[in-house]
This record gives structure tokens, C-alpha cells and sequence, in this order.
């Protein structure tokens, strides 16, 4: 008999919940069909004050039974706090499978977990599925993004990180019955080895956030220097765009990592994708093929990015990008 | 103060070949040190200019041909090297990739004070060997790790990159902190450095060697295994090629147009 499906809540440094909880709890719905329908949970680590805010907000989202653990100290996020609550909690509650999201929190909590209980983890998966009547069958890119790989757990819980909007949210209520419960979690034995000294708040004024925007412009290695993402900001602030880029970019020093879009960076699902200078490796793709439109901009005609764009340019994106400003520039004093 | 640096040799995933099978063509596929742990070598190097008294240990695990990335490492700064290699390690997960290197750490280097590690390997991307290491070890973790403000004899300041914004954050030692991106130039070979690393006694320890049972390395110590893995499907989409600016235009102002 399966011992359920267990969420792990985030709250973000913003005191909300996370949006991948809820992508996670509409999966989780579908994956608890195919096992009896076996409880889907959730765990939250909260201050005493929001804890109510927080049990409203999980309250018809899919969720049979929510776990809580109210303590001063979970305002913000630290990893052997964190992680030492989450511990034990999942030690009691005993999941068949636990998920979290693959954000910075739960990228660096879920492998505590998973090594403290001596259990598989499996990262950024981009399917889940039950297969073999009780099996997480949890599916990820590797290699660069060009193989898909299928991973099973021999231990349990079975355990799987996915990053945010890889699932959809549920359309309508998941009404249920929630059940909330609070756990007794003895951290009387923690001693803070982590301090947090300061926090300062990304300005969103100089890129816009990719996570919202709706036309994003996107540099590859083709972009070969500051200068190239000059000229993809400035085409950026002409269609009132954001500026991404791909993980060479990023480790060319072109362009932080909070603006990664790919299997190590973020997914992103904007009305319009233009692809400059990006070859088009899976690891950057399955970031961003789920885009409405993709145009690419490429000097190679073969590069793999035209394989999955609705519209290609294949010329010198030092040509074209100009050229488009210079049109919109146009438009704008016509 | 003692720096355990660990690097490893990934296949460089930006120019995969697929046979007729759809089966990755190993055969000329070159291997490159992660770009990672460049930066989480260079972070220890940097470390080791300015305040001197640091002493880097450069730790991999994967075949023997990883000897080569170690001896570069010892050329530009690093100053020993060790490499761990066995058959028994071969298709080890995360856990047990941890588990195997934490066990190297605590046997051989257990006087260490800082273990650092790149944030992610290109090839796997699980970005959970590090917190693993960690864990095994039973100290604390710093991750997305993008500066090392200070460090000192019980504690170093780092500050992390996230999605929201920059976290600057005091850890006691020992502790392990996987690097995300640094701002240092890379490091040249220095002269008595390559001569330092073509001499270098790099040592191989085995499962033995470091005290690991059989089944606790490589598949058989591995909580996960692969069911199937196959080719990525490629969207099925036909691309329209534009051949003049003003048609390439005109697509953008109609797919990416506000007044829809």
C-alpha cells in the first residue's frame, strides 16, 4: 500500500509559497491515480505567523494532508536548519516519493535529504511517471542536454527535484478534504554553523525578469563579447523585451546566471524567443522550446537551433541584429 | 590553511556526435575539464595569492586518464594532486560519488579545512555531488557561491548568487562551497609550475585504498540506476527560412506584438 506522494513547500525568501509547489501538486494528483490513490502531501517549514496564511493558500490545491512545523527560525532560509527539520519530518511522515522544486533552495536541500536517508535523488527531471505499478520513473536530459535518461530508485523515499513551470499549475480547485498536522520536530540540539551577513535584492530595473517577459532576445557563444549583448539589449528595449542567455554565455562572462535559460538555467515560455547566435544545444532548448514563437539568428545553417524554431535567418547576427534595430528605430520616428 | 579542490573530466558535451543507432560516438570525443571547476580551481588559486599560507590539493575521481587535467591543475598553482580510480567506482550516482570522495577526504586529508567544488559538471548537470560530499562528511554547504569575500583560520564569507538577489554569508570551517562563476582571469601554466607537474607524484588510491567496501562504490553502492536512457526527441517543427531583414522583421513585430 503506497504511503503517498510528499511535496516539499517552499516559502521563498518573500515569505510566499512557491509557484513549483503547486505545478508539483497538480503532477502529484495525476501520479497518485496511478497508485491507489495514495495520499498526495505536502510539508511546509514556516514562522508561527504565517503559518495560517500558508495552510489557506495550500488548502483545494490537490493537497490530502499538509505538514507543518512552525518555528521562529525558519524565516530564512539556511541549509543545516532546514535541512536537519526536513530530516526528521520525512523520516516520520515516510513517503513513497518526495518531490521538491529545483530552485536555488531545492537544489541545495533536496541532496541532504537524499544522502541523510540514504536514498536516490534525481535532478531536474522533466517527466515523472509511475511505471511498473509503484515505480517513480523520473526523466531527465543529460549530457549536455542531448540524452534523455530515465532513472528509477532502489530506495525510498524515491526522490526527484524539477524545476519551476516544467508542470502546468492545476487549471481549476484540486478540491480535498486537507488535513492539516502539525509535527513536534526537536531542533534543541541545532547549532547555527551558517550566518547570513547580508542580502541585496537584484535590481530588476536593468534587465527585465525573464521568468515574466513575453518577448525574450537570447545570446549564444555567437554573441562573442560584451559588445554583442549590447546590441541585444538594445533590440530588447526596442520590442520591450528581457535578455537571456545560454549557459556558454554565461560562462563566457557575457551575461549573469540569473538570466541561464536551459536545463541548468531557467525554463522560460514567452510569446517570442529570438535565438541569436545560439547553436541550439538540448541543454539549452529544453529551456525554452515551449516558447509560442522561435526565431533564430545564426551564421550556420546546419546548427541544430533551426531544427526546432518556427522561423530561421541563417546570416551574421553583427549584420542582422543592427539592421532590426535600425528598422524599428525607423518605425519609431515614422 | 588547507584547500581540497575537486575537479573532474567531463566529455565536452558541446560537440556530441550521434552514430546511425543514436548511441553518443565516443570515439574522438574530447574530454575538458569541467568549466566549473575552473572556476572553483581558480577560486582556490586566487585564495592562495592572497593570503599565502594555503596549501591546494587537487582531488578527482574517473579514469586514469584524468592524470593529465591533474598535472594542468599542479602547472597553474595547485599545489599536489590526487586521483581516485578504480573499476569499482564505474557507474556511480550522486550518492555514491559522494560517498566515495567524502570517504577519500576523511581518510587521507582529514586535517582539511576548505573543500571547494564547481556547482555544476556539464555532463551530468545534477549539480548534487557537492551537497553529497557535504553531507557524507557532516558539515555545512554553501552553494551558488559566486565570490569568497574573506577567508580566515574558523570561517570564510561568501557571497551567492540567486534568482532574487546576493546573499553574503559567514560559514564555520570546515565546509564545502561549490563555486558558481568568478571574476578571476584563468591562470597560465607558471614556469616552475609545469615543471612542478610533469614531476608530480600524483598518487591513484582505490576502494581499498580508502577504506570503501565493494558495495558501497560505483553501481552496485548507487540508490539510482538508469532504466533506459535514448536520444532527445527533436521538436517536429519545419522552419521557415527568411532570406531579407525586412520579412525577419516583420515576424518579430507579429509573433512578439503587443497589441494582440
Amino acid at each position: 500500500m503506497s504511503k503517498g506522494i510528499l511535496i516539499y513547500a517552499e516559502v521563498t525568501r518573500e515569505d510566499y509559497l512557491h509557484t513549483v509547489v503547486f505545478e508539483l501538486a497538480n503532477k502529484a494528483v495525476d501520479l497518485s491515480r496511478k497508485l491507489d490513490n495514495s495520499p498526495v502531501m505536502a510539508l511546509i517549514l514556516s514562522k508561527p505567523n504565517l503559518i495560517n496564511e500558508y495552510k489557506e493558500a495550500l488548502r483545494n490545491n490537490g493537497f490530502d494532508k499538509v505538514f507543518y512545523i512552525a518555528d521562529d527560525r525558519f524565516g530564512e532560509y539556511k541549509t543545516d536548519l532546514f535541512a536537519k527539520a526536513a530530516i526528521q519530518a520525512v523520516k516520520e511522515i515516510d513517503p513513497e516519493i518526495l518531490l521538491i522544486g529545483a530552485t536555488n533552495q531545492g537544489r541545495d536541500l533536496a541532496p541532504r535529504i537524499s544522502t541523510a536517508l540514504h536514498t536516490g535523488l534525481t535532478a531536474d527531471c522533466t517527466d515523472l511517471d509511475i511505471i511498473d505499478n509503484s515505480k517513480l520513473a523520473a526523466t531527465r536530459p543529460t549530457f549536455g542536454g542531448q540524452l534523455m535518461a530515465v532513472i528509477l530508485s532502489k530506495k525510498y523515499p524515491q526522490m526527484a527535484t524539477v524545476r519551476p513551470k516544467v508542470f502546468k499549475p492545476a487549471q481549476e480547485d484540486l478540491k480535498r478534504d486537507t488535513v492539516f498536522i502539525k509535527l513536534g520536530i526537536d531542533l534543541s540540539d541545532y547549532k547555527p554553523c551558517v550566518e547570513i551577513l547580508e542580502f541585496v535584492k537584484n535590481s530588476s530595473s536593468e534587465i527585465n525578469d525573464i521568468d515574466s517577459a513575453e518577448i525574450i532576445v537570447a545570446g549564444g557563444r555567437g554573441m562573442q563579447s560584451q559588445e554583442g549583448f549590447s546590441l541585444l539589449k538594445r533590440l530588447a528595449d526596442k520590442l520591450g523585451g528581457a535578455v537571456a542567455g545560454s549557459r556558454t554565455a554565461v560562462e563566457m562572462g557575457l551575461i549573469s546566471p540569473e538570466y541561464q535559460v536551459g536545463q541548468t538555467g531557467k525554463t522560460v515560455t514567452p510569446k517570442l524567443y529570438i535565438a541569436c547566435g545560439i547553436s541550439g544545444a538540448l541543454q539549452h532548448t529544453v529551456g525554452m522550446s515551449s516558447s509560442k514563437t522561435i526565431i533564430a539568428i545564426n551564421k550556420d545553417k546546419n546548427a541544430p537551433i533551426f531544427d526546432i524554431c518556427d522561423y530561421g535567418f541563417v546570416g551574421d547576427v553583427f549584420e542582422v541584429i543592427p539592421q532590426l534595430i535600425e528598422g524599428l528605430e525607423a518605425k519609431d520616428l515614422s | 590553511m588547507k584547500i581540497i579542490l575537486c575537479i573532474k573530466q567531463v566529455p565536452d558535451t558541446s560537440d556530441i556526435k550521434w552514430t546511425e543507432n543514436n548511441t553518443i560516438q565516443r570515439e574522438g570525443l574530447e574530454s575538458i575539464i569541467n568549466p566549473y571547476d575552473v572556476y572553483a580551481m581558480e577560486s582556490s588559486i586566487a585564495l592562495k595569492k592572497k593570503y599565502g599560507d594555503v596549501d591546494i590539493t587537487a582531488l578527482s575521481m574517473g579514469p586514469r586518464q584524468a592524470d593529465r587535467m591533474l598535472r594542468k591543475a599542479i602547472s597553474v598553482g595547485v599545489d599536489k594532486a590526487v586521483l581516485l580510480s578504480d573499476k569499482k567506482f564505474a557507474g556511480a550516482d550522486t550518492y555514491a560519488t559522494g560517498k566515495t570522495i567524502a570517504k577519500a577526504i576523511s581518510t587521507k586529508f582529514p586535517d582539511y579545512d576548505l573543500i571547494i567544488c564547481g556547482q555544476f559538471a556539464v555532463d551530468g548537470d545534477t549539480a548534487q555531488t557537492g551537497p553529497s560530499i557535504a553531507s557524507f562528511l557532516d558539515i555545512p554547504q554553501v552553494t551558488y557561491v559566486k565570490e569568497i569575500i574573506k577567508y580566515s583560520d574558523n570561517s570564510v564569507t561568501v557571497v551567492r548568487e540567486l534568482d532574487s538577489g546576493a546573499e553574503t554569508v559567514k560559514v564555520n570551517l570546515p565546509a564545502l562551497i561549490c563555486v558558481l562563476k568568478d571574476t578571476f582571469e584563468p591562470s597560465r601554466p607558471l614556469i616552475n609550475g609545469v615543471i612542478k607537474a610533469a614531476d608530480a607524484d600524483i598518487p591513484v588510491y582505490g576502494a581499498e585504498d580508502i577504506g570503501l567496501e565493494p558495495d558501497e562504490a560505483g553501481l552496485k553502492g548507487s540508490p539510482t540506476y538508469v532504466n533506459k536512457a535514448y536520444r532527445a526527441p527533436q521538436k517536429e517543427v519545419e522552419c521557415k527560412f527568411l532570406d531579407n531583414c525586412g520579412d525577419l522583421l516583420q515576424v518579430i513585430e507579429k509573433c512578439g506584438g503587443e497589441n494582440e
